[in-house]
């Protein structure tokens, strides 16, 4: 009898914690909400140090900086209202609105924006994204350490409505920089008074649309209408919950329960399911993302060989991949810049209007003029980081360079830590890689490869003639000269292969049909203040 | 017994700095680092980044300074969820772990030995078959095969339940993963309770209380169930600590905010401050639990005595 009363007990008691851990629901239901999936935890929502999509979701909600994303994800008045250049580029003059204003009714000043960019680069912010601002004068020096006044940045305020940027060239793109969220401004009184715990709710004070009411980690955040907010007139939805769903059919179940209205990603096993059962709600836009594999230059024989790296690359059947594989609507991938810059236009490999076939046949001429073939096969070596998908990719493309060179490709996987530290000491010959575009430039894909990037670049990639070509760019004042040349400089790069495109990303979502003022976009950032909930 | 026990909980000390140092040395020889993405951060930003974490000091100094800030209480903050400390993600995932864990087991507990007891009594019959043939299945079928099918049925097609989430960590949220968590160790515990019932009813006692004319209902509920007990609660000692600091997978199905997903998220991110946090975390429940288990033992069986 004593256990079962025990048992009882203590059954009771932890029931009851259960229970008592329910806190009152929210106000009535007047009130619009929208459930979105977010895929992970944030790893902060510091707008000077989260480096992940799931953070800037989440803070494109809660901040807004100089500029902001219009709905087509394209650079729109922010903070500032309007904005002059000086003719050679290197000044920026920004007109802040007068009803700017922080959550707890503070005015935004642009003292605001110098605190905030100052913080941004100060080495002890520690900040990842802070090489971004480069572009602003000595601000490349103070992230080193080697400037320790962080007054020299060349951020000024002129006035609490007038803030001055210099940079150290022409930079065109730098109003589409300004929507990144490095350049956001944080609250200094309560940076100072709460330290590393001042993004809490109850702590945070933030200038955009909504404020954070809620944070239980790996639960989901809840964001609430800022009545502070310059154009809270125009924010139609009372509050938004986010959730960190890392599991993909879990995520998939929950939209279809209707526990969810947006969904931030689908399993691609589910989607010809999908397509024909829920194709209102599928939403496939193009992403501005490639994934490649990234060959080591400084390894033989694919290194020195041009002819091997082509026939790889054009043995490739990408449209198979795209079709049978991934089957998210990605597009192959003959260029390195992926498609959606406004402006620019990608360069391309030579194969790119081929058919498969005559891709196969070139690829095999190559391949015997390197010197290569049935008596003297190729070996390469393929890594990648564990995950399905990444498996299925290279076992296909593995399969199609035996079947067309007989090329004998071994496939490695690592784990993800393991796998970006080979990368780094180049311990590989062949690695999958994938880079998804910061902002809309297209310098942010090809300063990758500069032989002065250190690290980021991985294939060891070293062409002057493509240095050169950049630097030229940077310091080209016009948006349509400064764009051919990039492109001219994407070509010399396509034309050494030093990567091997293999498809440009889509993003897919589902998106409830109560959801409205939708618009997809090549950045993949839909801000709630443009949302609403219908019913 | 309170000797018996403090004289434990000293020697428990040891263990922990043991388990603190291998973990503290054994994780920084993984490859790859807390601040590897795949967006590579530049040379500057990397020693900032290193410089605020310290991870820029000698080896030894840095587990000096672990063990200094661990003698205050503060696990530090971790690498990877820059807004919060150590302590706060375990304080907040564990008062969601123990609610659920707890509620398993004793699920587990009362349904596991009620059936395993059922079984015994009705030793070698169809019941016993039934019972044991079900057992086995549930301890085979993994529970990443269990809980989205609960999901599924119970979520999706019947709309009984919500799909997952914690909401506000209400009951109806509960049900499906305390469900999940439950069913395999039901299988357990009956098998358990079954085998070592058996041995229990053959015993004297039980047939000297059966001698002297008790009910059969009283023999076996008032004497030969407590007796049984002994292996499942040596199972149930490591297994509770196991579950109370949450299940990975049952976490990540349910979306789940407890503190068992850290065991292999923070692992996997090169989080090393979190890594020591739930080992440590988990290695001190694991002691507290062994500890009360010989304690419940002194209770159940009469003959153990510790002096």
């Amino acid at each position: 009898m004593r256990i079962s009363k025990m048992m009882a007990t203590l059954g009771t008691a932890a029931l009851l914690g259960l229970a008592s851990a329910a806190s009152l629901t929210g106000p009535a239901a007047a009130e619009t909400v929208i459930h979105r999936g977010n895929g992970a935890e944030p790893e902060s929502l510091d707008p000077h140090k989260l480096t992940g999509v799931p953070e800037a979701n989440i803070l494109y909600d809660l901040s807004e900086g100089l500029l902001v994303l219009s709905p087509k994800a394209e650079p729109a008045p922010g903070v500032a209202e309007s904005w002059d250049i000086s003719d050679d580029g290197t000044t920026y003059t920004f007109h802040l609105r007068q009803n700017a204003k922080w959550s707890n009714g503070d005015p935004v000043t642009a003292e605001d924006f110098v605190y905030s960019l100052r913080r941004a680069v100060d080495p002890a912010t520690a900040s990842d994204y802070a090489p971004i601002l480069g572009v602003i004068k000595n601000a490349e020096p103070i992230i080193a350490g080697e400037e320790k006044d962080l007054a020299k940045l060349g951020v000024e305020a002129i006035d609490p409505q007038t803030l001055k940027i210099t940079l150290n060239s022409s930079t065109p793109y730098f109003l589409g920089l300004l929507t990144h969220s490095i350049s956001w401004p944080v609250h200094k009184a309560t940076v100072e008074k709460f330290g590393d715990q001042w993004t809490r709710p109850g702590n945070s004070v933030t200038n955009g649309p909504y404020t954070i009411t809620e944070w239980t980690p790996q639960s989901r955040i809840v964001l609430t209408k800022n009545p502070n907010f310059w154009d809270a007139a125009n924010v139609k939805i009372d509050k938004v919950v986010w959730y960190p769903i890392d599991d993909l059919a879990e995520e998939f179940k929950r939209f279809r329960a209707g526990e969810l209205d947006v969904t931030s990603v689908v399993p691609s096993d589910q989607i010809p399911w999908i397509r024909k059962n829920l194709a209102k709600q599928y939403h496939n836009v193009p992403y501005l993302g490639t994934y490649y594999y990234v060959v080591n230059l400084t390894k033989e024989p694919l290194g020195s060989d041009l002819k091997l790296r082509q026939a790889l690359a054009l043995a490739i059947d990408r449209k198979i991949l795209v079709e049978k594989i991934t089957q998210a609507g990605q597009l192959p991938a003959y260029s390195w810049v992926p498609p959606g810059i406004p402006g620019y236009e990608p360069a391309q490999t030579s194969d790119a209007k081929m058919s498969q076939a005559e891709r196969n046949e070139m690829a095999k001429k190559l391949l015997a003029e390197a010197g290569y073939g049935p008596d003297k096969p190729l070996n390469v070596e393929i890594l990648y980081n564990t995950n399905e998908n990444h498996r299925k990719i290279a076992i296909a493309i593995a399969g199609m360079w035996k079947k067309t060179l007989g090329v004998n490709a071994a496939i490695t996987n690592q784990e993800w830590k393991v796998y970006l530290d080979t990368r780094d000491k180049k311990q590989f010959e062949l690695v999958r890689a994938a880079w998804i575009g910061d902002y809309a430039d297209a310098s942010n894909f090809l300063d990758l490869f500069l032989s002065t990037a250190g690290e980021r670049n991985d294939a060891g990639y070293n062409n002057p003639k493509f240095d050169e070509l950049m630097k030229k760019a940077s310091v080209t004042a016009n948006p349509q000269e400064r764009n051919k040349i990039l492109h001219d400089a994407e070509q010399v790069f396509l034309n050494d292969l030093p990567i091997i495109p293999i498809y440009h990303y889509t993003n897919n979502y589902l998106v409830a049909d109560k959801v409205q003022g939708w618009v997809d976009n090549v950045l993949g950032y839909q801000l709630t203040r443009y949302l609403s909930v219908a019913g | 017994m309170l000797r018996f026990a403090v004289k434990r909980a000293f020697g428990a000390i040891p263990t922990l700095l043991l388990i603190i140092a291998i973990t503290f040395f054994m994780m920084r020889l993984a490859p790859g680092g807390p601040f590897d993405k795949e967006r590579k951060v530049t040379a500057e930003v990397e020693a900032n980044l290193r410089r605020a974490y310290h991870l820029d000091e000698p080896l030894w100094m840095q587990f000096g300074r672990y063990l200094g800030k661990l003698l205050q209480g503060d696990f530090g903050p971790s690498f990877q969820y820059k807004d919060f400390s150590v302590n706060e993600l375990i304080w907040n995932g564990f008062d969601v772990s123990w609610r659920l864990g707890l509620s398993a087991m004793i699920l587990a507990f009362c349904i596991g030995v009620t059936i395993g007891s059922i079984a015994a009594l009705r030793q070698n019959s169809g019941v016993d078959y039934a019972t044991m043939g079900l057992a086995m299945t549930g301890i085979a079928v993994p529970n990443f095969v269990v809980a989205p099918i609960l999901t599924l049925v119970f979520g999706l097609y019947l709309s009984w339940l919500p799909v997952g989430g914690w909401g506000d960590g209400d009951l109806q949220h509960a049900i499906l993963p305390i469900t999940a968590l439950a069913l395999p160790q039901i299988a357990v515990i009956a098998r358990l309770t079954r085998g070592s019932m058996i041995e229990v009813l053959r015993s004297n006692f039980v047939r000297t209380a059966r001698a002297k004319g008790l009910p059969e209902r009283i023999a076996v509920s008032r004497h030969a169930v407590k007796a049984a007990m002994l292996p499942v609660v040596s199972y149930l000692g490591p297994w509770t600590a196991n579950i109370i600091t949450g299940s990975v997978i049952i976490e990540q199905i349910f979306g789940i905010p407890g503190t068992g997903r850290y065991f292999v998220t923070a692992a996997l991110n090169r989080d090393y401050t979190l890594v020591l946090g739930v080992v440590i975390f988990y290695g001190a429940i694991i002691i507290v639990l062994n500890l009360l288990v010989d304690l419940i033992y002194g209770w159940l069986d009469p003959k153990v005595r510790y002096d």
